[in-house]
């Protein structure tokens, strides 16, 4: 060895050695080759504390508060112009005027009325045919597509079609609100459906139960969660497909009020329609989450 | 090994000559997952069947179930043919598999439930069941709220509440702690002397197979076969002291020799 070494150039020794500091090391630690930084402090980790509940609340309000009193300043002081803009104000005036029509009642229980009609029949339509592709891979296979371009339709587009259908009345405004919302809990179910554990029916399959025992007593609760977590999505949709159908053509309804009242350039009366609109949302969200937990004890699956 | 009824009498269940070969995709040769079991089961008796990954375990088990139809071989239960037969013999897997909708007591009478008895009366025959086997107090939890152990509690005393004279247990503790098995064992044993159930058991732990057992069955690693079969005499009940026993020992050395002679078997591949 060491002869050897003395034939070496003085580089070649030098490289030699090198080589074999680099493998000791290398196999030492693994990180060795990096280049190396200073030493590092170590991270405090920092935590947001929680407020109180009371102190959300109080900035919540005061939030809503200035967002609504700046409105009022800036169209009394002329920073922004009223007539596009209205103002606080003036969406009141308008509120207390429809209050004593009394139309405003019937506008919103006609938009409620085919929002929840639409809303049931879409979820169940949808349930039901998400579901019942689990009798059939084959059928599922088949229908699939179908259901992929329904979904990617824009559903509004079927609008003039369904009020040329159903006519002006509450028909149409249902009908899309259910094209709105079906394809979704269809789509949510089916998920459902595919995710159940293979286990679960090899357990009911064990024990002697038939198909139907398998879906009505592990597919149809399993796929559960899916299809709730589709309602609080579908709500808005029905909600949204309601309103679309009024918009297009209707006697009554909020969207016939924000529709009527932006062709006569009257802003505090689509305000008004939106604010109803909004608490309306607000109802319609509450009942379903309710319903929601109602039907998924034991299950713990959230999407929104 | 032959079909040597060692069970006096007419067998519980009788394997006879079970094959089975699983046809993989794209023409490659099909693969031999158990050959030719045949095995004799007493009525009363508790069979343990162990063998290392892959000795076609679970593959025997769907066949008894009735959910897989064996290549050739027959599976008889009091005499009677019931290959491919599902709901004769209960069945229960290392998972507990309760259903997370369900309550425990719901749970429990699921299977009573499938086999065409009305809720409320199962539940009147489990309720009692649950008091005097340590699941009165979880009875409307739901399965969430329990301990493995809990859990796996409520699966066996649903798959005992089933009118099955026989029943499969996969590896049931196989995914629970030291001491939680080992209760769950004293448990499984007084719940086999209750019940008076034919029990075959599946374990890859051969303590735990000699303890609980009066018979074990060793499999030979792909394709499965019996590779030995032996009765363990072992005065019942069986403390915890038994494993220095010098039957234990034995019976433990014999089976460790056919679990690890032959080099080092199907060791890349799981389950």
């Amino acid at each position: 060895m060491t002869e050897r070494l003395i034939d070496m150039s003085n580089d070649a020794i030098i490289a030699a050695d090198n080589t074999r500091d680099s493998a000791k090391t290398s196999a030492a630690s693994p990180a060795a080759g990096l280049r190396r930084r200073p030493r590092r402090a170590g991270v405090v980790i920092t935590r947001e504390t929680p407020w109180r509940r009371g102190t959300v609340w109080l900035l919540q309000i005061v939030i809503a508060v200035a967002v609504i009193g700046g409105w009022e300043l800036a169209t009394r002081i002329g920073l922004i112009d009223p007539f596009f803009w209205s103002s606080p104000s003036r969406i009141y005036g308008a509120f207390m005027i429809t209050l004593e029509e009394g139309t405003l009642f019937t506008d919103t229980w006609f938009t409620f009325e085919a929002t929840i009609i639409g809303f049931l029949l879409g979820s169940t339509l949808g349930a039901v045919i998400g579901l019942s592709l689990w009798w059939s891979i084959n059928a599922a296979a088949v229908v699939q597509p179908y259901i992929v371009v329904f979904n990617a339709v824009p559903k509004i587009a079927l609008g003039p079609l369904l009020i040329l259908i159903f006519g002006i009345g509450i028909g149409s405004k249902i009908a899309l609100a259910v094209a709105f919302t079906a394809v979704i809990t269809a789509i949510a179910a089916y998920a459902g459906v595919r995710a159940v554990d293979d286990d679960l029916v090899k357990l009911t399959l064990s024990l002697g139960g038939r198909r139907r025992d398998v879906f009505f007593k592990i597919v149809v609760p399993s796929a559960m969660p899916w299809i709730t977590s589709s309602l609080n999505i579908n709500i808005g949709l029905a909600l949204a497909g309601a309103i679309a159908g009024e918009f297009i053509s209707s006697q009554y309804g909020l969207g016939k009020i924000i529709m009527y009242a932006g062709s006569t350039y009257d802003m505090a009366m689509i305000w008004v329609g939106i604010i109803i609109l909004g608490l309306l949302a607000i109802v319609l969200y509450g009942a379903v989450n309710w319903l929601e937990r109602k039907f998924t004890r034991g299950q713990n699956i959230k999407t929104i | 090994m032959t079909a040597s009824s060692i069970a006096e009498g007419r067998p519980k269940l009788r394997l006879d000559g079970l094959s089975h070969e699983f046809r993989t995709a794209g023409g490659a040769p099909p693969v031999k997952a158990i050959e030719n079991i045949s095995i004799d089961v007493a009525p009363g008796s508790f069979v343990s069947l162990i063998g290392q990954s892959g000795c076609g375990k679970s593959t025997l088990f769907n066949i008894m179930a009735g959910l897989l139809q064996p290549t050739a071989g027959r599976v008889v239960l009091d005499g009677e043919d019931i290959t491919g037969r599902a709901g004769l013999v209960s069945y229960m897997l290392q998972k507990d598999l309760l259903l997370p909708w369900r309550t425990i007591l719901d749970n429990v009478v699921f299977g009573l439930e499938i086999q065409g008895v009305d809720r409320r009366e199962a539940r009147a025959v489990a309720e009692p069941l649950m008091e005097r086997y340590g699941l009165g107090r979880f009875k409307k939890h739901y399965p969430a709220a329990l301990s493995g152990g809990m859990r796996q509690r409520a699966a066996l005393l649903r798959t005992l509440l089933c009118n099955n004279d026989v029943i499969l247990l996969d590896e049931p503790f196989a995914a629970l702690d030291a001491q939680t098995r080992f209760r769950m064992q004293q448990w499984l044993l007084t719940l086999w002397r209750d019940f008076g159930r034919t029990v075959l058991f599946v374990t890859h732990d051969v303590d735990e197979a000699i303890f609980l057992s009066d018979e074990i069955c060793v499999l030979s690693p792909r394709p499965g076969r019996i590779a030995d079969r032996f009765h363990v005499t072992l005065p019942r009940p069986r403390g915890r002291d038994v494993v220095t026993a010098p039957e234990f020992i034995h019976a433990k050395e014999r089976c460790l020799d056919l679990l690890f002679s032959g080099g080092e078997p199907a060791e890349s591949e799981a389950a």
